[in-house]
C-alpha cells in the first residue's frame, strides 16, 4: 500500500498533489446560495505538465550555462525562471476576487443534458482571461471564457440528467492557466444550483385515453363540430362572436355558446387510467400525453394521486403539469 | 486545451520562430537555411489553404534526411556546438510539419527558448541583450496567445509578454548576482566551443599581418597601474619564430618548461598592468616586452624565447595581471645557435649575395645591422598596406624589385639578411602601440596594431630588438598605424582620420563594451566571490539565503501589486461605499441584501426580522438616501452617515 503511494507520487507528482489538495478542500466546501467571492485563501495553484517541463528545460539550460560559463545563457535562464515565477502570480491574480453566482437552469427531460448557468462577476478593474468552470475531473472539456473588467461572464456547467426530479448541482471548480499555461490555479465552490428534470417522455403512439369520468367523447362526435352543445358563463378571452347575445338582457351577465368541438378539448390525463404500468412508465406516458396535447393545442388537465391540475394550456400550464410529474412522489423516487 | 490554433496566431508563431532562428542563418549550411525557410513558408500557406499535413512516412523521411544532412555538413560530429545548433534549428522547423494544436505550440515555444540560448554560444556582445529581450517578449507573447481561445491582438499579447518580462527583470538580476556560481566546465566542452579563431597566427608569410590590419576587432585592453610606457616602448610580445622556409616564418623549436624562462636581466622601473584578452582560440597571452617570470598567471608558461603561453586555448575572454620591464638585457646564449642561422637552400640567391658583400664592409654585427637599416631608410622603400604580390624568391623580389612592403616584409628581409651574414636572428610577432580610451583610462590594442619585428643575437648584449619598420616609417612606432600610412592608400574605414565626435563615440562605445565584458560576461565564481564578500556574503549558504529572501520579497511585492489590481474596484461614490459597508455588516449577521431590493425595502425587511435594529437602520437609510440623491453635494450628510454606519453594531 505504502509502496503504491510512493509509486504514485513519483509517477504523477502533479496529479497526486492535486488530488490530495482537492480531497482536503472538497471536504470543506460548503454549499452556498451565492454569490461566492473567491478570496485569496480559496485559490490553489500548482504547476501544469508544461510547467514541470519548463522547469526541466530551465535546469538543462542552467547546466549548459554553467558548463560554458556563458553569462548571456545565465541571463536568459534566469530571465525565464523569473518569468515563470511572475507568471505564477499572474495566474493566481487572474482568478482571485471574482464572484460566482448561479444563473438560470432550464428544465430538461430525463436523458438529456442539464445546463447549469454560472455567472462569474468581475468587480475589479482588470479583465480576466481564459477562466474555465467545470465539474471535478472534467477540466479537459471545459470551455474557457473571458470576463471583462467590472463585467460578468456566463459559463455553462453541463451534467447529464439521469432521472426525473431535482438534479442538484455539485461541487465545481473554476480554474485558469492564463497567461502562460505554466500554472493551474483553481478553486472549488458549490452553489445552490438545481435543475428540474421532467420524466423522459414515452415513445410516440400511445393515444390519450378517452379520459375516465366526465368529458369523455367518442371520436365519432367530431363530425358535429358546429353542433350547439349548451351555454356556459363568460370567461375572459372568449371571443365576442361566441357570446350568446340573446340571453344577455334576461340573465344580466353574458353567456357563451358552447359547441361539441370545444367541449371535447378538455382532456383529462389521468394517473389511474394507466394502472397496468409501473410508476415511472406511467409518468413517462403522462409526460408524452402532456406534450402531445400541448402540441395539438388542446386543453388538458392532469390528475395524479394527491394532485389535480384543472384543464388549461399554454407554457405555464404545461410547466405546472410537467413539474408535478417530475416531482411526483419525489422523496420515494 | 487541445484545440486548433487560429490562423493568425499560427502565422505570428511562425514569424517569431523565424526571428529566433534568423541569427543562426549566418552559420547554418545553405541547404538547411533553405529547408527551414521552405518549411516555415509551406506551413504558413498550408494553414491558409487548409492543406493536409504531410503523412507520417514523409515526416520521418525528412527528419532522417535532415539528420544525415547535418552529419554530412559537419563531418559526422553531431555533438559539437555548431552541429548541435544546426540540428536543433532544423528539428524545430520540422516540428511544424506535425503542428496542430495548442500543445504543439508549447513544445515549439520551449524549443525557441532553447534556440535562443544556443545563439549566445557564438556571440555575447552587448547587442545580443536587445536580441534576447525582443525574442523573449515575442516568444512569451506567442505563449500568451495560445492560452486564449480566440486570437488576441498582437498589441495586447506583446504588452502582456513585455509586462511579464519586465517584472521578471529584477528576479533575473537577483539570480544573476546571487545564484552561487561554480567553476565550469561540468562535463567538458565540445572541440568547437567558444569563439572563432582570430588574430595572429602561428606562422608569418608576406601578407598575413597586413590582412589583420583590415580588422578593427579588439585584441586586448590594457590598464596600466602607474606610469605608462611611451608608445615606442609598447611592444606586446607574442609568437616567436625561428624557422624560415624561404617564404614563411614558423615556430620551429620552442623551449617550454615551467620555471625555465628566458635568462633576463630586468632593469629600470617595473610596469604593472592588467590585460583583458579577447578570446582568440590560440594559446598566446600577450605581454609587454619583457614580462617578469614571477608575475605570470598560474596556468601560463613563459617560454625560453620570452613568449607567454596559456596551457589551454583561450576560448573565452580572460584577464591577467603582469609585471614587465621595458628595459632589459637578454644575455643568454642561444641553446642551439645553428637554428637561428638556418636558411633554406635555393631561395633568395640575390639576397644572400648582397649580404655577403655588405658584410665584407661591416665586420661588426651591429654596424652591419645599422647599415641595413640605413638602406631601408635612405633608399626608396615604401611602407604600404598594399604591397605587390611576391613570387618564389620573396625576399629578393621585395628587397631589389618592388621595395614596397609591410612590417612582415621588412622584418622577414632583415632577419634573412642577418642570418646570411652569420648573425643569429629571429622574428617576433605581436602588437605595437595601443590607443588610449580617455573615458575608461585604458588602452585598446586592436588587431590592426599587429606588428612584426626582429631580434638579433650580438655578443655581449645577447638578444636585442631591432624594428626595421621603424627605419622606414618611424611614425608607425611613435604614433600609430594610421599616421604611418598615407591617405592615398585607401585605408580601411576604421583607420581613416577621426573627427573628435567619432573618437568620442568610438571611445564611449568601447568603454561600454569593456565594462560589459568586465562586469557581466566575466561574472563567474571568482568575480562573484570578490563582489559579494564586500557585502559579507562570502559563502554559498549566505548567498542562497539572501537570494531566497530577496526573491521571496520581490515576489511578495509583485503579488501584492497584482492582488490590488485584482481587488474589487473601489466605489467612487462615498455614500454608496458606506451603504456597502452596512450591507456587509448585515450580511455577516445573516441578512444579505437581495439582488433587486432597494435600500428602503431592505431596511424594512431587516427591521421586521430584528426589531431592535429598526430605528438605527431607518436612520441610516434616511441619511444614505439623502446623501446619495441630494442635488447639492455640499450639504450631503456624509460624515453623519459614516458615523452612523460605523457605530451600528449587529451584536
Amino acid at each position: 500500500m505504502r509502496f503504491w503511494l510512493i509509486f504514485k507520487i513519483l509517477l504523477h507528482p502533479l496529479r497526486w498533489a492535486q488530488d490530495r489538495i482537492d480531497a482536503w478542500v472538497m471536504a470543506r466546501v460548503k454549499r452556498q446560495p451565492g454569490p461566492i467571492a473567491i478570496t485569496r485563501n480559496r485559490v490553489y495553484i500548482l504547476p501544469t505538465r508544461f510547467g514541470y517541463f519548463f522547469a526541466l528545460m530551465l535546469l538543462v539550460m542552467l547546466l549548459g550555462a554553467m558548463n560554458y560559463s556563458n553569462s548571456m545563457a545565465f541571463l536568459l535562464t534566469f530571465l525565464l525562471a523569473g518569468i515563470a515565477l511572475v507568471c505564477m502570480h499572474h495566474t493566481h491574480a487572474n482568478l482571485v476576487s471574482v464572484q460566482l453566482r448561479a444563473g438560470n437552469c432550464e428544465p430538461v427531460f430525463a436523458g438529456e443534458t442539464a445546463h447549469f448557468e454560472l455567472r462569474i462577476d468581475n468587480p475589479s478593474p482588470t479583465p480576466r482571461y481564459s477562466l474555465a468552470a467545470s465539474w471535478p475531473k472534467l477540466e479537459e472539456h471545459a470551455v474557457p471564457g473571458d470576463v471583462a473588467a467590472r463585467g460578468s461572464g456566463l459559463f455553462m456547467l453541463s451534467l447529464p440528467a439521469g432521472h426525473r426530479g431535482w438534479l442538484e448541482g455539485r461541487v465545481f471548480s473554476v480554474s485558469t492557466e492564463y497567461p502562460l499555461g505554466l500554472f493551474h490555479a483553481w478553486t472549488w465552490a458549490e452553489l445552490d444550483m438545481r435543475c428540474l428534470v421532467f420524466p423522459k417522455p414515452a415513445a410516440h403512439g400511445g393515444e390519450p385515453p378517452a379520459a375516465g369520468g366526465h368529458g369523455g367523447l367518442a371520436s365519432s362526435d367530431r363530425s358535429g363540430q358546429d353542433e350547439f352543445a349548451g351555454l356556459r358563463s363568460y370567461r375572459r378571452g372568449d371571443t365576442p362572436r361566441s357570446i350568446h347575445w340573446k340571453s344577455l338582457p334576461k340573465l344580466q351577465h353574458p353567456m357563451v355558446k358552447q359547441f361539441a368541438e370545444t367541449l371535447e378539448q378538455d382532456l383529462w390525463l389521468d394517473w389511474s387510467a394507466l394502472a397496468a404500468l409501473e410508476v415511472e412508465a406511467r409518468l413517462s406516458q403522462l409526460t408524452r400525453w402532456v406534450l402531445d396535447a400541448e402540441a395539438a393545442r388542446r386543453n388538458y388537465g392532469l390528475r395524479l394521486p394527491g394532485t389535480l391540475i384543472p384543464p388549461g394550456r399554454g407554457d405555464a400550464h404545461r410547466f405546472a403539469c410537467l413539474k408535478a410529474l417530475a416531482l411526483y412522489d419525489a422523496d420515494a423516487g | 486545451m487541445n484545440e486548433y490554433l487560429p490562423l493568425v496566431s499560427l502565422w505570428r508563431l511562425l514569424a517569431v520562430l523565424a526571428l529566433v532562428i534568423s541569427p543562426h542563418v549566418l552559420r547554418l549550411p545553405v541547404w538547411e537555411t533553405a529547408l527551414i525557410a521552405a518549411v516555415i513558408g509551406w506551413r504558413a500557406l498550408a494553414a491558409y489553404k487548409q492543406w493536409r499535413l504531410p503523412p507520417v512516412w514523409l515526416k520521418l523521411g525528412l527528419t532522417a534526411l535532415a539528420f544525415i544532412g547535418v552529419l554530412w555538413s559537419y563531418q559526422g560530429r553531431i555533438s559539437g556546438q555548431n552541429a548541435g545548433t544546426a540540428l536543433l534549428c532544423v528539428m524545430a522547423a520540422l516540428k511544424l510539419l506535425e503542428f496542430r494544436d495548442r500543445r504543439d505550440v508549447m513544445v515549439v515555444v520551449f524549443l525557441m527558448y532553447f534556440m535562443l540560448m544556443t545563439h549566445f554560444l557564438f556571440s555575447q556582445e552587448l547587442w545580443t541583450v536587445a536580441y534576447l529581450i525582443v525574442c523573449v517578449v515575442a516568444t512569451t507573447a506567442v505563449l500568451v496567445e495560445c492560452q486564449h481561445r480566440g486570437a488576441l491582438a498582437p498589441r495586447f499579447t506583446l504588452r502582456k509578454g513585455g509586462a511579464i518580462a519586465l517584472q521578471a527583470l529584477p528576479l533575473m538580476l537577483l539570480l544573476f548576482i546571487l545564484f552561487p556560481r561554480i567553476p565550469g566546465p561540468l562535463w567538458g566542452l565540445p572541440a568547437d566551443a567558444g569563439a572563432a579563431r582570430s588574430g595572429l597566427s602561428d606562422r608569418m608569410a608576406p601578407g598575413d599581418i597586413s590582412s589583420l590590419i583590415e580588422s578593427d576587432e579588439t585584441a586586448f585592453r590594457v590598464t596600466f597601474d602607474g606610469a605608462v610606457p611611451p608608445p615606442a616602448a609598447r611592444y606586446w610580445r607574442g609568437p616567436v619564430f625561428d624557422n624560415f622556409d624561404g617564404r614563411a616564418w614558423e615556430e620551429g623549436f620552442a623551449t617550454l618548461v615551467p620555471g625555465y624562462g628566458p635568462e633576463v636581466d630586468l632593469r629600470g622601473r617595473p610596469v604593472r598592468y592588467e590585460i583583458t584578452l579577447e578570446p582568440n582560440r590560440a594559446r598566446w597571452l600577450f605581454a609587454l616586452d619583457m614580462p617578469d617570470e614571477s608575475s605570470i598567471p598560474e596556468d601560463a608558461i613563459l617560454g625560453r624565447e620570452g613568449q607567454l603561453l596559456a596551457r589551454k586555448l583561450v576560448r573565452e575572454r580572460r584577464r591577467y595581471t603582469l609585471t614587465s620591464f621595458t628595459d632589459y638585457r637578454m644575455a643568454q646564449t642561444p641553446q642551439h645557435p645553428r637554428r637561428y642561422l638556418r636558411l633554406p637552400d635555393g631561395f633568395n640567391p640575390r639576397t644572400l649575395d648582397f649580404a655577403q658583400r655588405l658584410r665584407d664592409q661591416y665586420p661588426q654585427d651591429l654596424d652591419y645591422a645599422r647599415a641595413i637599416l640605413r638602406i631601408f631608410r635612405e633608399q626608396p622603400y615604401v611602407y604600404t598596406l598594399q604591397p605587390p604580390a611576391l613570387g618564389r624568391h620573396s625576399v629578393d623580389e621585395f628587397l631589389f624589385d618592388t621595395r614596397r612592403g609591410f612590417c612582415e616584409h621588412y622584418s622577414s628581409a632583415f632577419a634573412v639578411l642577418m642570418r646570411a651574414a652569420g648573425v643569429p636572428s629571429r622574428v617576433v610577432t605581436g602588437y605595437q602601440g595601443g590607443q588610449l580610451n580617455e573615458f575608461g583610462g585604458y588602452y585598446v590594442v586592436r588587431q590592426s596594431d599587429a606588428h612584426a619585428w626582429v631580434e638579433i643575437w650580438v655578443a655581449p648584449d645577447g638578444w636585442i630588438r631591432i624594428d626595421p619598420t621603424a627605419a622606414v616609417a618611424p611614425e608607425r612606432i611613435e604614433q600609430s598605424i594610421e599616421a604611418a600610412l598615407s591617405e592615398l592608400e585607401g585605408l580601411p574605414g576604421h583607420l581613416s582620420a577621426r573627427t573628435r565626435l567619432r573618437y568620442y563615440l568610438e571611445a564611449r562605445w568601447d568603454l561600454i563594451n569593456a565594462q560589459w565584458n568586465g562586469l557581466v560576461l566575466a561574472y563567474g565564481p571568482e568575480l562573484q566571490q570578490q563582489f559579494l564578500s564586500r557585502f559579507g556574503l562570502d559563502d554559498m549558504r549566505r548567498m542562497i539565503l539572501t537570494l531566497t529572501i530577496a526573491i521571496t520579497g520581490t515576489l511578495a511585492l509583485l503579488g501584492l501589486m497584482l492582488l490590488r489590481k485584482a481587488a474589487p474596484a473601489r466605489t467612487e461614490d462615498a455614500a454608496l461605499r458606506e451603504w456597502h459597508r452596512l450591507a456587509r455588516k448585515l450580511t455577516r449577521a445573516g441578512l444579505p441584501p437581495r439582488p433587486a431590493e432597494g435600500p428602503q425595502d431592505y431596511v424594512e425587511r431587516v427591521a421586521a426580522a430584528r426589531p431592535s435594529w429598526a430605528a438605527a437602520l431607518r436612520h441610516i437609510a434616511g441619511l444614505y438616501l439623502h446623501s446619495r440623491y441630494q442635488l447639492d453635494p455640499e450639504t450631503a450628510p456624509l460624515r453623519e452617515l459614516a458615523h452612523a454606519v460605523r457605530s451600528f453594531r449587529t451584536s
